[in-house]
């Protein structure tokens, strides 16, 4: 077995920290690990990625090589098309939906989500939405891993546990804070993945997901919902014309 | 086992640490910083090591020898354009010879991520006839840091350990090892060995020279020099770029390699691997030094040599898996998509609130009634002032180097000949050209940005900000009446302006002191 990452995403968003959960949840199964970064000019604002390597045998090249990528980790949905084409054949992306835009030449939102929903195995999650949910909006990088963390190899209990070590020096209510955005991140990710395998259009699983109580969000209930919704945009927009955030287990009452 | 996950830079600081240093030196530089920051942290508590920044790679490289001379171990680090500026110890410390060992770790950067060359630290060694490490892996960081010091104290000789980027700013979990007791005080009191006075010194270059055979012959029975005879295709394989051919290449694959990582140039096994093959390729990152050792002014008769020097190999930038893959001749893996050459570029920027933004637009503003005015500046986070919006300086050379082209330009007869400096920067490199300047009473004007921390490398210890800057400024013997302070920020902006018009108005030498203290200093401090 062997993965390899490509975290990516902008300067100060803290892909790093993303690095040390799973560096150490590495280190901790006894695998093999590299994890190289940029540090200095480019993070003043600049696309940051770091190389994330991890296996049962020997890993020999700090640098993923192209074609070798098993996953594009990506904090910010434009930082996807920087690194897409290291990704191996049937590869996955991982994904934030919330822009950081500090260019004048950003790309319009709406082309970039639907451009995104293109590609062939990607996870989307409005990180903003969940990280403000949990409590922080700069928990958006735990959201993401969260989210990733069904196609990692590690218990989701290891991976807690090394949030919790990353954030213990800032006191229980950030720890807290993180452990519930990579809480809401994962079983986003997950519900994702049930909508899009059962049918549901990927934007409009995205769309369904930023409704719905992110407390309550569940992958049992993905089968429901898209027999639900289906491809009926009419009765989508009823979801989203819902006042207040709608329970993850109430699908049928808008079928 | 007990692995602790620690990055390149680290582990080389723990090497250190573990082989019995008792002091650290440096200055900060991408990407050598981490070094001595683990250094520091990891010995703050017992308070065994001594770990103060230095003022420039120089004095850092010269503390080391003192405490050398002393008898105890210790570790100087920088990156590699630090190396030229410590260039006149480092060369002179090869012939002295060391007394405590004395390893020096530069790291390179390949590529250029967070420098303005490439240049590479191995010619730098070769130069002063030292052995040198090349690790491959965190682990090799940590183990090679007890070798080299072994090797520094039985011959006598500094010993550098040269990193890359890739390396540096990698992590990996590392087994480690028990530590060693320091050195006691020993002062060596072989005066003649220490006073290059020309006599001594032909005798210690003497010396050096006779050192080379068993430098050599370490490198051939280097446990990290390891020949693979097989097929009529061989490899030399440097570095890091060992882990891009092993990458590429299964287990059962038919190349002869090289692997290399201690210098010098093992050249019986380099003779072994070319009397084997019918063609050579050299992989190396940095410069084609092996390639053009190997290949000589007129190339080898019956070996068809390929790497960097004949294109195989781009000749610039960092190696990795890819460039080694198509050097090799294999085809790309597949991927699941196309790269896209289009996606918008996220240039560095000053940091959003940073303070200097205020002085560069006042700068700009000083400066708009003069045609295309260029503005001579440094190396630090200020140097981002070149870029969209600001495009406010106009030069970025070397440490200080602002100053003294200023200074040439207004000998040239250039006016404005203005300077944008750091307080850091200053000290480092600022001071000597400023004190020629205003001795010769040239007409420049020196804007010091003092946002009281070396910004750029992660906020560590200026030593000339603050009142401290202030003096030194005015021991340099410039006129009280133009040597202005003010302080960077919008609402100060006409008024700025207005003092820098005055001072550019001023036919003599003229500093400007913009103080404001960098906003990630602040937060650092307030953590």
């Amino acid at each position: 077995m062997e993965k390899n990452i490509i975290l990516a995403g902008v300067g100060g968003q803290g892909i790093l920290s993303i690095a040390f959960v799973i560096d150490n949840a590495a280190l901790d199964a006894g695998f093999e690990f590299k994890q190289a970064e940029v540090h200095g000019m480019a993070q003043r604002g600049g696309a940051v990625q770091s190389n994330l390597r991890y296996g049962d045998s020997k890993i020999w090249s700090d640098i993923i090589p192209t074609g070798k990528a098993d996953m594009v980790l990506s904090v910010e949905p434009l930082e996807v098309m920087r690194y897409r084409h290291y990704i191996r054949p049937g590869g996955w992306v991982v994904t934030s939906t919330t822009p950081y835009i500090n260019i004048p030449d950003y790309p319009e939102h709406e082309s970039l989500l639907a451009e995104l929903a293109e590609l062939e195995n990607i996870v989307m999650v409005d990180t903003a939405h969940f990280a403000r949910a949990a409590g922080n909006l700069r928990a958006q990088n735990m959201v993401t891993v969260g989210a990733a963390s069904p196609l990692l190899d590690f218990e989701e209990d290891r991976l807690l546990a090394f949030v919790e070590m990353l954030f213990a020096r800032k006191g229980e209510k950030m720890v807290a804070i993180n452990q519930r955005a990579f809480h809401f991140g994962r079983a986003a990710g997950l519900f994702f993945r049930g909508l899009v395998d059962a049918g549901m259009p990927r934007l409009a699983a995205l769309s369904l997901i930023g409704k719905l109580d992110p407390e309550t969000i569940d992958e049992a209930h993905a089968g429901a919902w898209a027999e639900a919704i289906a491809n009926d945009a009419a009765k989508l927009e009823t979801v989203l014309a819902e006042e207040e955030a709608v329970a993850c287990d109430r699908a049928a009452a808008f079928a | 086992m007990n692995r602790e996950i620690l990055l390149g830079d680290e582990a080389i600081g723990l090497g250190a640490i573990h082989a019995g240093i008792s002091g650290v030196y440096g200055y900060p530089g991408t990407p050598s910083t981490e070094i001595f920051e683990f250094v520091e942290r990891r010995t703050k508590k017992a308070g065994d090591v001594h770990a103060f920044w230095s003022t420039n790679e120089k004095v850092a490289y010269e503390e080391a020898l003192g405490m050398s001379w002393a008898g105890k171990r210790t570790l100087v680090c920088m990156k590699h354009v630090g190396l030229n500026v410590a260039a006149d110890a480092f060369m002179n410390s090869a012939v002295t010879g060391t007394h405590g060992g004395l390893v020096l770790a530069v790291a390179d950067d390949p590529g250029m991520h967070s420098s303005q060359n490439e240049q590479d630290s191995r010619y730098f060694a070769q130069f002063a006839l030292i052995p040198c490490f090349e690790p491959r892996n965190q682990q090799e960081c940590y183990d090679m840091m007890f070798e080299a010091f072994e090797l520094s104290e039985e011959l006598s000789v500094p010993v550098m350990i040269r990193l890359v980027t890739r390396i540096a700013h990698s992590r990996a979990g590392v087994a480690i090892k028990e530590q060693l007791a320091q050195n006691e005080l020993d002062p060596d009191k072989q005066i003649k060995k220490w006073t290059l006075l020309p006599s001594n010194a032909r005798v210690q270059y003497k010396k050096l020279t006779e050192k080379q055979p068993e430098l050599l012959r370490r490198a051939e029975d280097s446990s990290h020099n390891s020949l693979d005879l097989r097929g009529k295709s061989g490899v030399i394989a440097c570095g890091l770029a060992g882990n891009y051919l092993f990458e590429n290449l299964e287990p059962d694959h038919d190349y002869s390699i090289l692997s290399m990582c201690q210098y010098p140039l093992p050249a019986g096994m380099v003779r072994s691997l070319v009397e084997h093959v019918d063609d050579l390729l050299i992989l190396e990152d940095g410069y084609p030094l092996v390639e053009s050792t190997v290949r000589g002014l007129f190339g080898l008769e019956n070996v068809r040599v390929t790497g960097r020097m004949s294109g195989e190999v781009p000749r610039t930038g960092e190696l990795n898996p890819d460039i080694v893959r198509e050097a090799l001749g294999m085809e790309p893996l597949p991927t699941a998509y196309e790269s896209t050459s289009e996606i918008s570029n996220r240039p560095p920027a000053l940091c959003k609130g940073c303070p200097h933004t205020d002085s560069f637009r006042a700068l700009n503003e000083a400066l708009n009634n003069f045609d295309n005015p260029q503005v001579f500046s440094d190396i630090g986070c200020y140097t981002l002032a070149a870029l969209p919006p600001l495009e406010a300086v106009h030069s970025c050379i070397a440490m200080g180097a602002s100053i003294g082209m200023a200074a040439g330009a207004a000998h040239a007869g250039y006016s404005p000949a203005v300077a944008a400096i750091g307080d850091s920067t200053f000290s480092h490199g600022g001071i000597t050209p400023l004190l020629s300047a205003v001795q010769q009473n040239v007409n420049l004007n020196v804007l010091v940005v003092d946002n009281s921390t070396v910004g750029m490398t992660g906020t560590q210890r200026s030593m000339s900000t603050g009142s401290t800057l202030d003096q030194i400024i005015l021991g340099t013997g410039i006129s009280e009446d133009h040597f202005r302070i003010i302080e960077p920020t919008p609402r100060n902006h006409d008024q700025n302006v207005e003092v820098m018009r005055e001072e550019l108005a001023f036919d003599g030498p003229s500093v400007i002191v913009a103080r404001r203290a960098c906003i990630e200093a602040l937060k650092n401090r307030s953590n």
